[in-house]
């Protein structure tokens, strides 16, 4: 396992060592201390490695990410896996707004809270929340899915397109265009992989899920705005 | 004049008073009524593409002095006139070296055919300059066919990755456009074709709406990071520009400097888009003139004019709007519009096809509807087709090249060796207004309206 001091030894060292490692790598195991709420740590990694930051992060952590699996243990800052492509983004603590913003793949699991915007514009990233999400979450989300354990704030989906959201406790209200849509058995299943890859106990029988009316995918008198 | 049938009776004027013309209203104009009449039948604000159409002040009321006694020019087609530029010398490990200060703006494959941004990618690469991608993601065929390609980064995020991300040669944070500066994107239905919805990942034929703000940041702080985020990722190699519509110049470029960026791009209100509501690109925004010197102090007061760049766009045509956008301060101009009439959009030869669809070359401007007979501003197969990007290609570099030559020609005219060289003392103003926002004398005076020390 390698170590890396990012207090003592700068953001750009530590960004350079983890993006300069290739698939087949022997350094597969980095763990990163005194994070001491720096932004852009493990930004833009493209191998299957495994980094552990020991404590809590700034912004834009594990952004863009690909292939890497990063734990976070501590709390996340505003856009935590930001557009992130594969790989798997675990939160021990909460994460700050736009959590998993315009992710395009991978999983992004959560265990406290998500602020404002979680999800926001996910172009087909998996973003499981064990607790709630804020207002405005999944806002214009184009495909992917976002489970949250916990309730959801207002404006929840508003102006969705093609993503799948499921929530097991309240939302607060719904956002423009999107409505609550029958839960069938494809998506139990569905519910059920997600759950189970986000580390939840919760059944997925026990979600509601969300999605877009599609009223505003034509322009028309009525919502041209 | 009124007769009353066959009665003998003779016509009123003929004992009445004397008849009056009919007289139009300034402010209930004709196409003014139009578009009542318009806006009663459809219940429909209008879109369009291209640019304000309105007259603003602009880089035509502007004169450059020439040399004379008091100095001295230099050799018209001999002696040397450098016009290179360096893009990104603030921090990025991997500047972008320009032989001409003429870019090619960003418009998306989705906005633009396929073809098109090949010709665009052929002819700035001929003519030694980058062209930029826009909302919708990079196509392999504009990187394949562009030297230098600027990579650009929009609030929707459309077709967003790292790896594309790696291979631009520059970065530009899209945060508004002269066009619409507050307004995010739109392309209609007509025009998400399987592979623009695919790249979108959105459901083909839909009418969508980009994002005009972006999701992860709000505000200069913000932006801050989200500059070291993607120099982090890209290694601190590329260049990061920040493209504002011009609203408030001295600030957005004084706050993208504190930012971090490497490169302002200023877009004025005459900038064109390839759609947006026509109340949007008539009514808000200013005119690319008032925006340079405002620009260019706010670089001055921060001590890092030529260290960060200055590309201006929005209305630029000809060699002279270049000497001129660079006299003022500019380090570089980008063009669309102009552009795309290179390629061949707005082509009299097309003038059958444009009164088919209800309007005249030079007015056609429904660009998002994607029935485009020039084969640009559309996804449709046959259409695009029209368009050899070869040969299109050949034409915008061939209008580089004169546009080039232009400013080559003001700049040895004023005395000088570099178009860098033009300063605001070559140039004089027609009209207050210009003499106001470009901050040079009306013509045959020294005062300009607001010059400090005087009266006004
Ligand atoms: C067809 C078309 C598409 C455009 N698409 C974009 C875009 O995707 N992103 C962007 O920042 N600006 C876009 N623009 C604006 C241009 O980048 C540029 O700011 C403008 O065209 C400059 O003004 P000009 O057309 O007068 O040269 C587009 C413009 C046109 C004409």
């Amino acid at each position: 396992m390698q170590t890396y001091d990012l207090e003592a030894d700068g953001l750009r060292g530590l960004n350079a060592a983890l993006q300069s490692q290739t698939g087949d790598t022997n350094q597969t195991s980095w763990e990163i201390v005194n994070p001491k709420g720096s932004h852009a740590i493990a930004v833009g990694l493209d191998a299957p490695i495994e980094v552990n930051v020991k404590g809590s992060t700034g912004y834009y952590c594990a952004g863009m990410n690909k292939l890497a699996t990063v734990n976070v243990h501590g709390s996340a800052g505003p856009g935590v896996a930001e557009n992130m492509m594969s790989g798997i983004v675990t939160i021990e603590g909460d994460a700050s707004q736009y959590a998993g913003a315009t992710g395009h793949g991978g999983t992004l699991v959560i265990k406290g809270n998500a602020s404002s915007r979680c999800g926001i514009s996910i172009k087909g990233i998996d973003i499981i929340v064990h607790g709630n999400v804020g207002h405005m979450s999944a806002f214009m989300a184009q495909s992917g899915n976002l489970v949250v354990c916990g309730d959801a704030g207002d404006a929840f989906g508003d102006s969705i397109y093609e993503a799948r959201l499921f929530v097991k406790g309240s939302v607060k209200s719904l956002g423009a265009d999107c409505v609550e849509k029958e839960m069938r058995d494809e998506h139990i299943e569905l519910l059920r992989d997600l759950l189970e890859r986000g580390g939840c106990d919760a059944k997925p029988e026990e979600f509601k899920r969300y999605g877009s009316a599609r009223q505003l995918y034509n322009f028309k008198v009525d919502n041209a705005y | 004049m009124r007769t009353e049938g066959n009665t003998g009776v003779k016509t009123r004027n003929e004992n009445g008073p004397p008849k009056t013309a009919p007289i139009q209203s300034a402010t209930f104009s004709n196409s003014i009524n139009a578009e009542i009449r318009r806006a009663a039948a459809t219940g429909l604000y209008d879109i369009r593409g291209g640019g304000a159409k309105r007259r603003v002040p602009q880089f035509d009321d502007l004169l450059f002095l020439g040399a004379s006694v008091s100095r001295y020019p230099l050799e018209g087609y001999r002696e040397r006139c450098d016009t290179n530029v360096t893009l990104g010398t603030r921090y990025a490990k991997k500047p972008i070296v320009l032989d001409i200060p003429i870019t090619i703006a960003g418009m998306s494959f989705g906005a633009l055919s396929g073809p098109a941004k090949e010709a665009l990618g052929r002819g700035a690469s001929a003519a030694g300059t980058s062209t930029t991608t826009g909302d919708g993601g990079m196509t392999p065929e504009e990187r394949g066919h562009s030297e230098k390609l600027v990579y650009q980064y929009l609030p929707s995020r459309y077709g967003m990755n790292p790896d594309d991300l790696r291979k631009a040669d520059a970065i530009e944070i899209v945060v508004g456009q002269g066009a619409k500066p507050g307004g995010g994107g739109m392309l209609l239905g007509q025009k998400i074709s399987d592979r623009v919805a695919e790249m979108r990942n959105l459901p083909t034929g839909i009418d969508q709406r980009s994002a005009c703000r972006h999701p992860d940041w709000t505000g200069p702080d913000d932006l801050e990071i989200k500059i070291l985020e993607l120099r982090e990722i890209m290694a601190w190699e590329k260049p990061i520009y920040v493209k504002v519509g011009g609203t408030r110049p001295y600030y957005d470029t004084a706050l993208a400097v504190k930012a971090g960026a490497d490169v302002v791009v200023l877009d004025g209100m005459q900038g064109g888009t390839a759609a947006t509501q026509d109340v949007f690109i008539e009514h808000v925004g200013l005119p690319t003139l008032a925006c340079i010197r405002p620009a260019v102090q706010a670089l001055q007061d921060l001590g890092v004019h030529r260290e960060v760049q200055l590309v201006v766009s929005g209305g630029i045509r000809t060699g002279a709007d270049v000497a001129k956008a660079m006299a003022l301060g500019a380090d570089a101009v980008a063009i669309g519009t102009a552009a795309l009439i290179a390629l061949g959009d707005n082509d009299p030869k097309w003038e059958e096809e444009y009164q088919k669809l209800g309007t005249t070359t030079g007015a056609y401007d429904d660009w998002h509807e994607g029935q485009d007979p020039a084969g640009i501003t559309t996804q449709d197969p046959v259409l695009q087709a029209r368009l050899n990007p070869i040969e299109a290609g050949q034409r915008l570099r061939n209008y580089l090249n004169v546009m080039t030559l232009e400013a080559q020609t003001i700049a040895r005219a004023c005395g000088h060796n570099h178009l860098h060289n033009l300063e605001p003392e070559d140039l004089c103003a027609l009209t207050m207004e210009a003499a106001a926002m470009a901050r040079v004398p009306l013509a045959g005076t020294d005062w300009w309206p607001g010059k400090s020390g005087t009266g006004f």
